[in-house]
């Protein structure tokens, strides 16, 4: 009983229940804090499952169509002075990276009061986001061009047998699935950011409570883990 | 109570302070610099080595935003736990699917028409182009029961 008063007394001492984000079935701001971010997690981990079939799938028939798989992603490489590179994917992988730096350090500044910093990095997040989704349009427009589509749609023409196969079709199917999904993703990711650029700009977080940001981020830098896995994946195959 | 509010308030400032700017950009240089590493790794010829260097690159990089960017390193462990569960339980999916392909004869049923002309069903296989199965002759102790 008398613990029971001792902690009351304390939560009053820290004056929490003052906080307008306390809700009352959490003991503490922190308790709060720690739920919302553990369900957070939980999300996270479905979202690696969701990925983790496709990726599941296309390793199975990488092994399947070897040739056809190595013959195909050559079409995710541009001429860069006269040598195959994959410009385009390399750009987006730095361009990710530095969007969750921006990312991380946008929940740094609402962890430190610093709130026009907040906003700041949001934005620079959702203009790389942007950034990202830009080049994505300029690669699907050339596979778009090339007949290079998924399943039924594939209508690619060329004089050489392989690419007519089972296997490159396959390879492109599986390449727009997961790149499409991933780009959803991507633009989930810029409204979830607008939606707190809008509430930063209000002054609603601060070292007291930044939750939102905090989740967001974990979001963020998830899209940004399975990109890291994508890349090598689709457009380094040897 | 007072050492009760005094460790909530260095919980708190610990909470606040990790991490940090320096921390952070550090981080995103080694991710750079490990993504240079995965480009030129790949255009040399490993063999069947250079998916699994890509994947351990990758893995390594993975690790990194997870530990600095996400805070893992710094977190209560729970929340590292479910994160290593799911990669876990998605090992188990792909080691199963793989072991299950990898010892096959055919991928297809094999009254199926194959789809790629990678490994035709031999005709002897093919129940659709065999031989049809002999009849059953009929009992011929069927008559007895009457």
């Amino acid at each position: 009983m008398s613990t029971t008063t001792t902690d009351v007394q304390s939560h009053g001492g820290h004056g929490e229940p003052d906080n307008p984000h306390h809700q009352h079935h959490f003991a503490t701001m922190e308790q709060q804090f720690d739920t919302s971010k553990l369900g957070m997690w939980l999300f996270l981990a479905t979202e690696i499952l969701l990925f983790g079939g496709l990726f599941v799938g296309f390793g199975l028939m990488q092994s399947r169509y070897p040739r056809e798989f190595i013959e195909a992603h050559e079409h995710l490489k541009q001429d860069v002075f006269g040598r195959p590179f994959p410009l385009y994917g390399a750009i987006n992988t730095i361009v990710l990276l530095v969007s969750s730096w921006t990312m991380v350090m946008g929940v740094n500044a609402a962890q430190t009061d610093q709130k026009k910093k907040t906003v700041r990095y949001l934005v620079l997040t959702i203009l790389l986001a942007c950034v990202f989704l830009g080049i994505k349009y300029v690669e699907y427009s050339h596979k778009f061009h090339d007949g290079l589509l998924p399943g039924m749609f594939y209508a690619h023409q060329s004089e050489d047998l392989i690419k007519g196969t089972h296997g490159y079709a396959t390879f492109f199917a599986f390449y727009f699935m997961m790149t499409g999904l991933h780009g959803i993703h991507v633009l989930v990711g810029i409204g979830l950011l607008s939606w707190l650029v809008v509430r930063a700009r209000r002054g609603e977080f601060s070292s007291e409570y930044y939750t939102p940001v905090d989740l967001v981020g974990l979001y963020w830098h998830i899209v940004d883990m399975i990109w890291i896995y994508l890349f090598p994946l689709y457009y380094l195959i040897s | 109570m007072s050492s009760l509010t005094e460790s909530h308030t260095q919980h708190t400032e610990a909470h606040a302070h990790h991490g940090g700017p320096k921390i952070y950009t550090a981080n995103l240089f080694a991710l750079l610099f490990l993504t240079v590493i995965t480009v030129a790794a790949a255009s040399f010829n490993f063999g069947s080595a250079n998916v699994v260097i890509a994947l351990a690159i990758a893995t390594v990089k993975a690790i990194l935003v997870g530990l600095f960017f996400m805070h893992l390193i710094w977190d209560k462990p729970v929340n590292a736990i479910i994160l290593i569960a799911a990669f876990l339980f998605l090992g188990i999916f792909l080691m199963f699917d793989f072991l299950d392909v990898g010892t096959r004869d055919h991928l297809q049923p094999r009254n199926m028409p194959n789809m790629d002309n990678a490994t035709p069903v031999p005709d002897s296989m093919n129940p659709l182009k065999a031989a049809p199965p002999q009849p059953l002759t009929p009992a011929p102790a069927a008559e007895e029961h009457k």
